[in-house]
């Protein structure tokens, strides 16, 4: 009895909160929502999958980075490339090489594929940006997030240019969503008790004793990089089946704003944070959607002028942060034991070594 | 000869922008840590101060239509105003707080004030004239330059000179330069935080002011979206220019407007488009090289 219990023993409870948490919510909507709610809910799943993305990276390394919203638009594109029927890619998106204009491929197949291309581009740059730190590394984010969108706003054979592709397959529904949420939350958990996960949690807290114990931190940010790239590929891609149309503009500053918000109200070092930041941006949005539309009472429809729904938002993001610098769940995870938000996975300390930025 | 004429005045023009917004990054990023995503909407937020809310596709202009001896210190005091009130509403709470904490907060109140600003004035961009003079060109060795062009070079070096006077020579520049330069410090040597602060976020509102009407008479349209894209070039400048660096700030402000300018001239055709792709790219190539800042303060040097 004195062996001490594995990790996975100790942590498996939070994806398994999480996932089933979410695949209720699922339910719920399937059975009783419209489907303009059940729209809502899936687009809730995807942002899941992005800002669980983001916290591989984000929460794991300590680096804030702005990029990740460019991963996005890598597998939304190339899903958009993969499952167009080739008769209207041959009209609109000329200059693909002729495998690629020739493909059609199934969903399930294509999304997949989205998500290693994903991948393999964040290994390519991950190389030479993950060799920065602190600020310097965010902004070279911002950095690639900037080229990606120039280059795909203006790539107009290949890309559509400014304009949208249309004709991808619509075949999103509350259980594709809720599938892509649960496996972005098991790699995120997954990668996050793995070795490598637990090096880069070290080097975030203690950047100068991680390196002096032999962990090379170059390699674990790289490593969480093309995982959380992965996973960010992925939701492109199903946001471009859930839209069935892509777009330069959607995968720019705006999103990247708001996912990064979603992931700080949660509490950007646990992935119940993750997830957790996403419901209650959502739930949010969808309530004051309601509330500009107007309640009625006693006859009268009263209702909040429109565009009060992001001022509103806007603020109760500031209260939130105000009143929990941490975000929503103090960057505790959610389990059993003294439940809830009782476990952390881990806590940054304070040190005087630690870099400034 | 002349088009080379025409594009160093391009290319201190647009260096100029980004310079000015750069500084009002800079100025708060010394003295609190805080990377004001807020200030491109400062910015907008003072161009609109100029007119009177409507929907209508029409600008009704109200303040616009004051004098310029009049207009100027308006809209500097507006942007001062909303700059210290932000400082004492929202960001007075987020001192101690990490900076991606503090970065999202400034982003939330940019999106609050941008939204605000939508409500108010619909997303249309409506057509605003200020001085129309200024839009003409004057000859000047054989090159035309929009007389703007030359007015903003000179607006901008005297802000730099009258800040660089400040900064150097009265004892309020002296507390903010010891701020930035170690806050904790500082603050035991008797400087209060909270005037240093706020004198940072009146003078840096007031330089998003400036832009706000250089922008607009530039252009000649108020729109919700136009202090977005100098907020994020000013931003990354800041980087660029060693973070707690103000003098650096200002440096790769023009380095970066020069770089575009540039790049606008000399690319292929073709590759034109890409132009931003490339500036970018310089970017990242110049943090591979430089992390901590082409003129980063000794202070700012990491040790490990």
């Amino acid at each position: 009895m004195s062996q001490r219990p594995s990790v996975i023993r100790q942590t498996i409870i939070t994806p398994i909160v999480l996932i089933v948490a979410l695949l209720i919510m699922a339910a719920l909507s399937y059975q009783f929502g419209s489907r303009a709610f059940n729209r809502t809910v899936v687009e809730m799943f995807i942002n899941i999958m992005v800002v669980v993305g983001l916290y591989v990276f984000v929460g794991n390394s300590g680096l804030l980075s702005f990029g990740h919203i460019s991963f996005m638009c890598l597998g939304a594109y190339m899903t958009a490339w993969l499952t167009i029927p080739p008769v209207m890619k041959s009209i609109t998106l000329k200059g693909l090489p002729a495998w690629l204009l020739h493909a059609q491929l199934p969903m399930w197949v294509a999304t997949p594929i989205s998500g290693i291309f994903a991948a393999l581009f964040a290994l390519i740059v991950g190389r030479v940006i993950m060799r920065l730190s602190g600020i310097a590394a965010s902004i070279a984010t911002f950095g690639l997030l900037g080229v990606i969108n120039n280059v795909y706003s203006n790539w107009d054979s290949v890309t559509g240019g400014q304009g949208s592709i249309v004709g991808i397959p619509p075949t999103m529904n509350v259980w594709t969503g809720w599938i892509g949420g649960a496996v972005a939350i098991a790699i995120a958990y997954l990668y996050s008790i793995s070795r490598s996960g637990l090096a880069l949690r070290a080097t975030r807290d203690e950047a100068v004793a991680a390196s002096a114990s032999g962990i090379d931190i170059v390699r674990e940010r790289l490593i969480a990089f093309v995982v959380s790239a992965f996973i960010i590929g992925l939701a492109g891609a199903l946001y471009a089946h859930f839209l069935s149309i892509v777009n330069p503009g959607a995968f720019y500053l705006r999103t990247t704003f708001i996912t990064l918000s979603m992931l700080v109200v949660g509490g950007m070092y646990s992935l119940s944070g993750a997830v957790s930041g996403v419901v209650a941006i959502s739930v949010l949005i969808e309530l004051f959607r309601d509330l500009e539309k107007g309640i009625s009472i006693g006859g009268h429809t009263v209702g909040l002028p429109n565009g009060a729904q992001e001022i509103a938002i806007g603020i109760i993001t500031i209260v939130i942060l105000m009143y929990l610098p941490s975000g929503l769940t103090r960057n505790r995870e959610f389990s059993w034991r003294r439940w809830p938000l009782q476990r952390r996975l881990a806590r940054p300390v304070q040190t005087a070594l630690k870099e400034l930025h | 000869m002349r088009e080379l004429l025409q594009i160093i005045f391009d290319a201190l023009s647009l260096g100029s922008l980004y310079a000015l917004g750069a500084l009002g990054i800079a100025l708060i990023f010394g003295v609190m840590r805080l990377v004001n995503f807020a200030h491109g909407d400062f910015i907008a937020f003072c161009v609109f101060a100029m007119l009177w809310p409507s929907i209508d596709a029409a600008a009704v202009v109200f303040a616009g239509q004051l004098p310029f001896y009049l207009l100027i210190p308006l809209l500097l005091l507006t942007g001062a105003a909303l700059s210290i009130l932000s400082e004492i509403v929202v960001f007075r709470r987020f001192r101690n707080t990490n900076p991606a904490t503090m970065m999202i907060a400034s982003f939330a109140l940019g999106f609050v004030i941008r939204h605000l600003l939508l409500m108010l004035f619909s997303s249309r961009p409506k057509s605003i004239t200020l001085w129309p003079s200024l839009g003409l060109p004057v000859e000047f060795l054989g090159a035309h330059i929009p007389m703007l062009q030359v007015v903003t070079i000179i607006i901008t070096l005297a802000v730099l000179v009258i800040l660089v006077l400040f900064l150097k020579r009265t004892r309020y520049g002296l507390e903010m330069r010891a701020a930035a330069d170690n806050f904790t410090m500082a603050r035991m040597l008797g400087v209060r935080a909270n005037g240093v602060i706020l004198l940072a976020f009146a003078i840096s509102g007031m330089l998003a002011a400036a832009i706000g009407l250089i922008l607009a008479t530039n252009s000649g349209t108020a729109d919700i979206g136009m202090g977005a894209n100098v907020m994020l070039i000013a931003f990354i400048a800041t980087v660029i220019g060693g973070l707690g660096s103000i003098p650096g700030a200002v440096a790769a402000g023009f380095l970066i407007g020069a770089a575009s300018v540039v790049f606008q001239a000399t690319l292929p055709h073709d590759a034109r488009v890409f132009r931003d792709a490339f500036v970018y790219g310089a970017v990242i190539v110049v943090l591979l090289v430089r992390p901590q800042g082409l003129f980063a303060p000794k202070s700012a040097k990491q040790r490990v």
